[in-house]
């Protein structure tokens, strides 16, 4: 009982960190209709960034500055491309964005080379342990920071007139444009959003029990695709359900490997993708994916 | 775009197709410049070194998975980050069914028929491997497709990696050589000499990865211009129009993913035999993404693009590294600075950046604008229009 119980915990900060990702994904896609391929390479560039300042300026400063550049890459996108192809179909835009990730992805492997870079976090890999439930206090601070930036994000986009702005964007761009509402303003705001988010996940996702940051943090943060592809891609509500059911079902997968050796070892890893397909099969709008109406 | 037909073209051929006299006039000189073309490739064994036979024939094997992949995102619209997996699904099934059993570090399995079954196997076995997965395209549009799509890499991957009698797992296999009836594609066996120069591996697998190509370019050519193709790319156009004219959305989407993934199939057939040896690993995302590269550049939705970008973004890096000493910025690999293969994907990113940002024609639309240039403005009645045409290209 123990063990389920620790997989689940581990599995719900998994999924945290996976739904602040996906969060991101689905923010980006409400405001700017762009499938971000390159997130993995954003939140390696907010981790890569932590860690090559965290000896100079210390953690926490580093830490800031790391979201920000991040934030500040997302805009950068946004406003020198995305901006430029507004009304572009989805697919060349998801085609842009493979573009700059290969180019972001290619110098960031570079940049690393063969070295695990130590994000330094100041709790480095203790390991709390609460009536025989056991977690690393990495996850569970990852848990936590994305508890509260969730709760943040939900309140900012029930109640700010930027949430208010962005819902109305997503219903009907045209129609916002006439009310006054600024689309690029939003589309921006959103990208410096996903990034930030983005790059928090990547610091929590590069500390203990990972070993540190190398390029095969890209990799995993693709994980959160299938995240909020199964929530349902233009749905903040589903990325976060989203996010906890694919980190659940991944820490479960690994955790009872031994019992699973029938399906090969590392099994985990392809868990979330998995799940992905089966649902979709069922749901091809994700769970709480607006269903798609076509009108003649 | 020749091989491109709106709907309204379709609903009115009479009203747009040009005078059939001066069609006729440019058919011979494009028929005349491929004749050329053709005969160059044929007679660049004697003359070129083998560095540029071998890179040749990467090239081919590329073409083919490019024209297939270009088929289901170009023509079809249908996004797949799939065509690595159906790569790998041919290439396997290749070296397992051809390959020998035996192993020394961990023991594999191989059926030793001869190389021509184990190629058709491969093609075939792709093609059901993208039948098995054309019910979840089915059910999926556009980003959805292309994430599930995304999904089925990491899941063959996997797949792959476990099954390490069939695949060799990490470590890989070697692929065995490619013969025909008798005819071995080695570098022996039988000796053979054209004019003098001795016709090794490299200038044999030349031709096989000539033949190939050109099949496949002409098979997608036709099927371009039949019925069915024109049935796909009114799927792609729209798919509530293409149900009301009649086409069997469903049926199209689960043939084209078949065709598609048959030539991938068969490219990775080839990249096996280009390579030497096939390891899952080289079956990753990465390739689907260059895949993505090699039609985005070329041109989404052209035949000729796909070969294009297929010749761009493979050549460039083995270019790169053969003269890497002589390249600004890049070095030779454990030198710090810009490897070569490096230098060569930074480019495509940015190549793939600047395509969708001012060329969404890619290759084949820049070549299209530069000719346009020269050509004579037509006196009666003005063409349609191109740039309308490049644009709706691109969807």
């Amino acid at each position: 009982m123990n063990t389920f119980l620790t997989l689940l915990l581990n599995g719900i900060s998994l999924g945290a960190i996976y739904a602040l990702i996906a969060l991101g994904f689905a923010v980006i896609f409400k405001a700017s209709e762009v499938v971000s391929f390159m997130h993995g390479s954003l939140l390696l560039f907010g981790a890569f960034t932590i860690a090559k300042l965290n000896a100079s300026i210390g953690f926490f400063p580093a830490f800031i500055v790391g979201v920000l550049a991040t934030a500040g890459v997302g805009l950068l996108v946004e406003r020198l491309l995305i901006n430029r192809l507004r009304g572009a179909p989805v697919i060349s835009l998801a085609i842009l964005t493979i573009g700059i990730d290969i180019m972001m992805l290619t110098e960031l492997t570079r940049r690393i080379g063969s070295d695990i870079l130590n994000a330094g976090h100041p709790w480095g890999g203790d390991f709390v342990r609460i009536g025989g439930i056991g977690i690393t206090e990495n996850r569970l601070y990852a848990m936590v920071t994305a508890a509260v930036l969730i709760a943040l994000f939900f309140t900012a986009f029930k109640f700010s007139s930027w949430g208010v702005a962005m819902r109305a964007s997503a219903e009907d761009g045209e129609t916002a444009a006439l009310m006054g509402i600024k689309l690029g303003r939003v589309s921006a705001l959103a990208w410096v959003i996903g990034a930030g988010l983005a790059a928090v996940a990547g610091l929590f996702l590069v500390g203990s029990p990972t070993p540190g940051v190398a390029p095969g943090v890209h990799s995993v943060a693709l994980r959160a695709f299938p995240a909020a592809i199964l929530g349902g891609l233009d749905s903040t509500g589903g990325a976060l359900v989203g996010g906890l059911i694919i980190g659940i079902a991944e820490a479960m997968a690994s955790g009872y490997q031994d019992q699973l050796l029938f399906l090969g070892r590392g099994f985990g890893d392809v868990v979330p993708y998995v799940v992905m397909i089966l649902v979709l099969l069922v749901r091809p709008s994700g769970l709480f994916g607006t269903k798609e109406l076509t009108r003649v | 775009m020749s091989d491109t037909t709106t709907i309204g073209e379709q609903l009115a051929p009479a009203a747009s197709s040009t005078p059939p006299t001066r069609r006729s006039g440019l058919l011979s000189l494009r028929t005349l410049l491929l004749l050329v073309a053709l005969v160059l490739l044929l007679v660049t064994p004697i003359y070129v070194e083998e560095f540029w036979l071998r890179t040749g024939f990467a090239v081919f094997g590329a073409i083919i998975g490019a024209i297939g992949l270009n088929l289901l995102v170009g023509t079809t619209g249908q996004l797949s980050l799939a065509h690595a997996f159906f790569l790998a699904v041919g290439a396997i099934t290749y070296v397992y069914v051809s390959g020998e059993s035996g192993g020394t570090a961990e023991v594999i399995d191989g059926l030793g028929l001869p190389p021509l079954v184990g190629m058709v196997a491969g093609v075939l076995l792709a093609g059901i491997a993208g039948l098995l997965f054309s019910p979840v395209a089915a059910r999926l549009r556009g980003i959805y497709l292309g994430v599930a799509s995304l999904g089925l890499v990491f899941i063959g991957q996997h797949v792959l990696n476990t099954y390490t009698r069939v695949t060799g797992g990490f470590n890989g296999r070697t692929a065995p050589e490619f013969s025909l009836f008798g005819f071995t594609f080695g570098s022996t066996d039988p000796d053979l000499f054209v004019a003098g120069v001795k016709f090794g591996e490299a200038e044999r697998l030349w031709y096989l990865g000539l033949a190939l190509a050109l099949v496949a370019y002409v098979f997608a050519k036709n099927l371009l211009r039949s019925r069915p193709g024109r049935a796909l790319q009114t799927l792609r156009d729209s798919e509530v129009a293409a149900a009301v004219m009649g086409v069997d959305v469903q049926g199209y989407k689960a043939r084209v993913f078949l065709v598609s993934s048959m030539y991938a199939g068969l490219a990775g057939v080839l990249y096996a035999l280009s390579i030497g040896s096939v390891a899952p690993e080289s079956f990753a995302l990465d390739l689907s993404v260059l895949y993505l590269a090699m039609i985005v550049l070329g041109g989404l939705g052209s035949v000729g693009g796909a070969a294009l970008g297929a010749l761009f973004v493979t050549a460039l890096p083995l270019v790169f590294q053969e003269y890497a000493g002589s390249l600004p910025f890049v070095n030779e690999p454990g030198q710090g600075g810009v490897s070569a293969g490096q230098a060569a994907r930074l480019l495509f990113g940015l190549a793939i950046v600047l395509v969708v940002l001012f060329e969404p024609a890619g290759l084949v639309g820049l070549g299209k604008r530069i000719t346009g240039l020269f050509r004579r403005k037509p006196r009666t009645s003005p063409s349609p229009p191109r740039t309308t045409d490049s644009t709706k290209e691109h969807s």
